[in-house]
């Protein structure tokens, strides 16, 4: 067995307990073995794609249990590759905090990183659907923690909110597992495959409704409308680098609905044909032009962004629920692009925060703003998908890919429609923020009914190098995507043919132990 | 005894989200706990039921035995609600505790405006 398949959720599982018993008052060795862990992951990550990146489907079987009566790790291309995701964002997010400071303002930021990383790659890489509950909670655990990193009562209320409906859609998912249990008699994904696969047509109501409700549990993950209401409140009042790493976390949810629909319960299952795509293509529209509606609606440079990600996890849906090789490895492309914007325009968010309050409102002129004026406008470029980054690659694709399907017409209208709208909001936002940007004083009196609340601003940063770093490092990243779209591309193909031959997984997995 | 499990399932969800909808924190982690209740009922149950039956196999002779996954899973699911619930009371003893209020909904001002830098 490959040992390698493990350390990704071994390395922070190990690293996070060790930072709060012996490195708990010693902020500067929490900093360093805490990048240290981070570029370690990088590394794993890096050495699993290479592994998976030939095809072949590995499988880890924990305490050596056979294959559907012990848990599994399963390390497949899309698996290592948002691995790969995950620890790029992470290390860009760690070094971010720490320059800003951001992980001095409350306690534990560190080890509280580390086990919500331990959860995102061990989400990524179970091959047991149970395990998948089990690492949902885990990553979601260190969330509750990290969102309300620094307190403060609105950040404590919004996360009361956030925690309550993450634990109902535990529970959901809870329900749905049990449902499936009881008509499989398995929870190993590729045991589940097989089962389904077998059962007679006639008496499935139960097996489709766990299903749907699995579906419902991934799209509160992924901020679906009409489940996305846990993400706009949540991710502008977490603190913006935490709100960052998130950006990972809704993918985790389209993750486990692109694994489960082309696995388990995939497009050539006759039971469950067509009962994802058809109720996720109209929720993912939905989504899509809510999340640009937002854009254009909001007053707070924070919010906006949230509402950004949701609009991107409406275009990377849509690509998902059309359930085509093509369509899926465009969705890929859009996951990993949206993944580093979304990350990047949180980062440029705390960046505006920090000098003058985030508020879209053009009173407060701040310091560097010529440098953060052109990060903003190449993070509103990628977010948006205007040419030349690798958004406006990232939506040709999906568009491209749904030109064969049967609703084409609302799709493309959808997108563009969408996309027009978001330009405007962002462009809105830019120009109030970067451009009208006047000394209040000299405005207009002092508006009474916010007197009270005037912004106390934390002192400027002390490691500027680290943010900034940071920052192009995914800008740098988005520049990668865009200039090696091509072989990115024919990777992310690879990996769609792979996810729509669930033969080779389930033979892998079933038949692991025997080879 | 499958009614009276079903019933307690469906009494004890309903229950947990009429109480989930309530305003204040308090009721809403009491919702919360009921539904993890009917939950792990529910799960308990997706082995199917059987009376005295042990969840061993018995190697020596046939007797009837009852899936033993689904108590693995309902441990399981105890163990992670009962932390998430005193996560919950934790956060919401916070949340309490600094805005002096127990309503679990935002004001508009508060979700827009000010909160990021304010509360830096």
């Amino acid at each position: 067995m490959n040992h390698w398949i493990i350390a990704p959720i071994v390395l922070p599982a190990l690293l996070a307990p060790f930072i709060i018993m012996v490195l708990r008052y010693h902020l500067d060795l929490q900093r360093i073995f805490s990048v240290a862990g981070t570029v370690g992951l990088v590394g794993i990550a890096l050495t699993l794609t290479a592994q998976a990146a030939g095809g072949e489907i590995q499988v880890y079987e924990l305490g050596n249990w056979p294959a559907p009566f012990g848990i599994v790790l399963v390390l497949d291309r899309l698996s290592a590759l948002m691995v790969l995701l995950t620890s790029l964002l992470a290390l860009a997010v760690v070094l971010y905090a720490m320059g800003s400071g951001w992980d001095k303002r409350g306690r534990h930021f560190h080890p509280l990183f580390q086990f919500q990383l331990m959860g995102v790659c061990g989400a990524f890489l179970t091959g047991d659907a149970f395990n998948l509950f089990v690492f949902f909670e885990v990553l979601l655990i260190a969330s509750y923690g990290l969102m309300i990193h620094g307190g403060g009562p609105v950040r404590f209320k919004a996360g009361v909110q956030y925690v309550t409906y993450n634990l109902l859609g535990s529970t959901l998912f809870l329900f749905a597992l049990g449902t499936l249990y009881s008509v499989t008699g398995t929870l190993n994904m590729a045991d589940l495959a097989v089962r389904v696969a077998d059962l007679p047509t006639e008496d499935t109501a139960l097996l489709r409704v766990g299903a749907v409700l699995l579906l419902l549990v991934f799209c509160i993950k992924a901020a679906v409308l009409p489940l996305h209401f846990w993400l706009p409140a949540s991710y502008s009042l977490a603190p913006m680098p935490v709100a960052a790493l998130f950006a990972i976390m809704t993918k985790v949810g389209a993750y486990s609905i692109l694994r489960m629909y082309t696995l388990a319960f995939g497009p050539d299952v006759a039971i469950t044909q067509g009962l994802a795509g058809d109720w996720l293509l109209p929720a993912a529209l939905v989504t899509l032009a809510i999340g640009a509606v937002g854009i254009l609606g909001t007053q707070h440079i924070a919010r906006m962004v949230a509402f950004a990600a949701i609009a991107s996890m409406g275009t990377l849906l849509i690509a998902v629920s059309l359930f085509t090789p093509q369509a899926t490895a465009a969705a890929l492309y859009y996951a990993v692009h949206s993944t580093l914007a979304a990350g990047l325009m949180f980062l440029i968010a705390d960046l505006v925060i920090e000098r003058q309050g985030g508020r879209i409102d053009g009173m407060t002129p701040m310091p560097q703003s010529g440098l953060i004026a052109t990060l903003y406008f190449i993070g509103a470029i990628a977010l948006a998908g205007m040419p030349p980054l690798s958004g406006f690659v990232g939506k040709l694709l999906v568009m491209d890919a749904a030109r064969d399907a049967g609703d084409f017409t609302a799709i493309w209208a959808v997108i563009l429609v969408s996309s027009f709208i978001t330009i405007v909001g962002l462009a809105r936002a830019g120009s109030l923020i970067f451009w009208q940007s006047h000394d209040a004083r000299h405005n207009n009196e002092p508006d009474p009914e916010n007197e009270d609340k005037v912004i106390h601003l934390p002192p400027p940063e002390p490691m500027p190098v680290l943010t900034f770093s940071a920052v192009f490092g995914l800008v740098a990243g988005l520049i990668g995507l865009t200039l090696f779209a091509g072989p990115l591309m024919e990777y992310t193909s690879s990996m769609a043919e792979q996810l729509y031959t669930p033969d080779h997984y389930i033979d892998a997995v079933l038949k692991g132990g025997e080879q | 005894m499958e009614a009276l499990l079903a019933s307690a399932v469906g009494v004890l969800t309903a229950a947990g989200i009429f109480l989930i909808l309530r305003r204040r924190t308090f009721p809403v982690i009491l919702g919360l706990s009921l539904l993890t209740y009917a939950v792990n009922a529910f799960l308990f149950a997706t082995g199917r039921l059987a009376l005295n039956a042990p969840p061993v196999l018995n190697k020596y002779e046939e007797v009837a035995y009852t899936d033993p996954l689904p108590q693995a899973l309902v441990l399981t699911a105890i163990v992670i609600s009962f932390g998430m619930t005193a996560v919950i009371v934790m956060i919401a003893l916070g949340a309490y505790l600094s805005s002096k209020d127990d309503r679990i909904d935002m004001k508009a001002h508060d979700s827009v405006d000010a909160a990021p830098g304010e509360d830096a």
